[in-house]
């Protein structure tokens, strides 16, 4: 169950049902699927060019997907809808504060990273003391940034981003792989190992599968459950830091279009929305899948309005494929 | 209500509470609702206090038009919460409910007569219950999250808003905004249909459905193994969500007079919002529309407030997000502490 990813790494012919079975697995098929229709349908589309440009769009979704992830594996009806504020938050100061200049990258680094641990820590708190229920915690949270960074701004946000940011972020570092896919490789192994190798990974799985097993075998609910949230802070305040790399110029909803998506990320990645189930490399899965399934509706030059309804119905189709709950008779 | 109706609202979890006199029984039972409507005394009385003129009648019936359409979806809201589901595509069916209602009006122009203004606004409802149905079918026959179904559905809504009217425009008759706008021997009509709701879901809470539905909440599994159909419940209360949708986007499309491709969205969370601020629990079972109707309000009320204290404009959302959280910390703690983890 902790490591689902294993059974993929060993495709044999008896084991193609399994991993049929398997949603990490399915869901990396599934983006390779996509990536070939986007193929079929617009020539190019697999380009090494284009996949890289998908990938490194897919890398902000993936980041904050992280930090989606842990909260959404410690269960209780984890999650969280501040991701895209905070993000929002953490984009216009790193703007305000780099102001176009190298020297303060990381002034601006360790606030947006502070600001977000803190914000995050703080609804891990209404919800893990307070007992306040994660969505509408989640989302007064993010009323409340969405407050912050507009007397921050006073409604205009002001700077750019640093050369030095845009180079890390857009350029290549080597064999033509941009900095931000490298840098969103070391994140996934990092959080991988958070959650398998550490003794922190075992008690968030613990918390999320059983909350009272979990207190009578000397877990710490409350400060795990408020460490998931704090984290998930911090990721999308790093996701809202590097995006300004990629965008150049900010506005004050920058992250808004992340929130919702990422918890969709993380639920096509095979992770269960009522915890304790799931793996970050679903996670990653899910977010290329999102992001192709964005490019191939835009490379088709498909109205807005139509855009929309084909995300929904196609989503809906992949919940219909795996993301579907147990029947009641057992 | 009789003991039996405890039993079976209460799903066995907290039988042991069925004890002493029955008004504190029903205290107890209520305890959320009891409570927002303490916080809801303490909103009108700070707002009385900043803006005086509070309860004459134009300002009491502008404020009530304003709350009106979210009121209506955080009732819609709590049809599927109580089961322990969710609709995040609320936003979604109002806004489509919104532009389908005012490309109607449109098509009928020239046409007078009740008949113009009645067809589209029934269309409109019946769009929403459609609407309400198909997400129920997909989260009670497909078996698909509550939570990421609806949002996968919103999608669709909205981009079918936005292909019936690309941009915002449109028009919509006198005589709704009207009759939305009016009185009924003194009282603001939408005074009547914030009453109307209350009634509607007094009937169905009163009846087997309403019973099913904290059931379902209560624990799924209990609900099934006592026959009852789970999923043609859930169906019901998701098109019972969608009905109320609809008549928000209705009341919405009344109150701002126009069609816009986008307008429904903040309802969704909204509504959400409204219902635990009124003491209804998202894991399902407990609360009731009632509370969720005096959740709604408190959430106008605060808007107005803070238009009223002077807050400077960039401090708005901010101080807003505060009092919801500290609204939403209230009705957490006063739920009712059966589990200690």
């Amino acid at each position: 169950m902790r490591s689902p990813l294993s059974t993929c790494t060993n495709i044999g012919t008896g084991n193609v049902r399994r991993m049929f079975a398997n949603p990490v697995a399915l869901a990396y098929l599934l983006a390779v699927a996509l990536f070939m229709l986007g193929q079929v349908l617009s020539p190019g589309f697999m380009s090494a060019a284009q996949i890289l440009n998908v990938l490194r769009v897919a890398s902000f979704l993936g980041i904050v997907a992280a930090g989606q992830t842990l909260v959404i594996l410690a269960g209780g009806e984890g999650i969280d809808l501040s991701v895209g504020s905070i993000m929002s938050l953490a984009a216009v100061m790193t703007a305000h504060i780099t102001l176009a200049r190298d020297a303060f990258l990381l002034h601006a680094l360790a606030a947006v990273i502070l600001i977000g641990l803190a914000l995050g820590a703080i609804s891990g708190l209404g919800i893990a003391c307070l007992r306040i229920p994660p969505l509408v915690m989640t989302l007064g949270m993010a009323s409340v940034v969405q407050g912050l960074t507009l007397v921050y701004t006073q409604g205009q946000p002001r700077g750019r981003s640093a050369p030095l940011l845009n180079k890390i972020v857009v350029e290549p570092w080597f064999l033509g792989i941009p900095g931000i896919l490298i840098i969103w490789l070391l994140l996934a192994i990092a959080v991988s190992v958070l959650l398998e190798r550490t003794s922190y990974g075992r008690r968030l799985y613990a918390v999320g599968s059983n909350r009272v097993a979990a207190a009578l075998s000397g877990v710490n609910v409350q400060r795990t459950v408020v460490t998931a949230y704090a984290l998930s802070g911090m990721f999308a305040a790093l996701a809202g830091y590097l995006f300004v790399g990629y965008t150049t110029t900010v506005f004050l909803d920058i992250g808004g279009d992340y929130v919702l998506r990422s918890v969709a990320a993380v639920v096509v990645g095979g992770t269960s929305l009522a915890g304790g189930i799931g793996t970050y490399a679903g996670s990653v899965a899910g977010s290329v899948v999102l992001t192709v399934l964005d490019a191939i509706l835009t490379t088709l030059r498909m109205g807005a309005a139509g855009r929309e309804v084909v995300h929904g119905i196609v989503l809906v189709l992949l919940l219909v494929a795996y993301g579907r709950q147990r029947k009641l008779r057992q | 209500m009789g003991s039996h109706t405890h039993t079976v609202t209460d799903s066995g979890e907290n039988l042991h509470q069925v004890t002493g006199p029955s008004w504190r029984i029903r205290a107890r039972r209520n305890s959320g609702l009891i409570v927002s409507l303490i916080v809801f005394t303490v909103v009108v009385v700070v707002n009385r206090v900043l803006q005086p003129n509070l309860f004459d009648r134009p300002v009491l019936r502008s404020n009530l038009t304003t709350f009106l359409p979210l009121v209506l979806a955080s009732v819609g809201q709590t049809m599927v919460v109580l089961t322990g589901a969710i609709d995040l595509s609320i936003g979604g069916i109002v806004t489509l409910v919104n532009v389908a209602t005012v490309a109607l009006f449109g098509a009928m122009s020239g046409r007078t007569g009740m008949g113009a203004i009645l067809l589209p606004v029934i269309v409109g409802v019946a769009t929403g219950v459609a609407a309400g149905a198909v997400n129920g079918a997909l989260v009670a026959y497909l078996r698909l999250q509550p939570l990421i179904a609806t949002f996968a559905t919103n999608f669709i809504w909205m981009g079918l808003a936005l292909y019936v009217l690309p941009t915002p425009g449109g028009s919509v008759p006198d005589g709704l905004c009207r009759v939305y706008r009016g009185y009924f021997i003194g009282v603001p009509n939408s005074a009547w249909f914030i009453v109307l709701t209350f009634l509607i879901w007094y009937l169905v809470r009163r009846r087997k459905l309403g019973r099913y539905l904290y059931a379902i909440g209560g624990s799924e599994n209990s609900a099934y193994a006592s026959g009852i159909n789970v999923s043609a419940v859930r169906l019901t209360s998701y098109a019972l969500c969608g009905l109320f949708s609809g008549l928000s986007g209705i009341a919405l499309t009344a109150d701002i007079a126009s069609g816009d491709p986008l307008v429904g969205g903040p309802l969704t969370l909204s509504s959400v919002t409204a219902a635990v601020i009124g003491g209804t629990r998202l894991s399902g079972g407990e609360g009731g529309a009632a509370g969720s109707i005096v959740g709604a309000m408190i959430l106008g009320l605060a808007r107005n407030i803070i238009f009223f204290a002077n807050v400077p404009p960039f401090y708005q959302d901010f101080v807003y997000g505060l009092l919801v959280i500290g609204a939403l910390a209230i009705a957490a703690a006063s739920g009712v502490r059966r589990r200690s983890i």
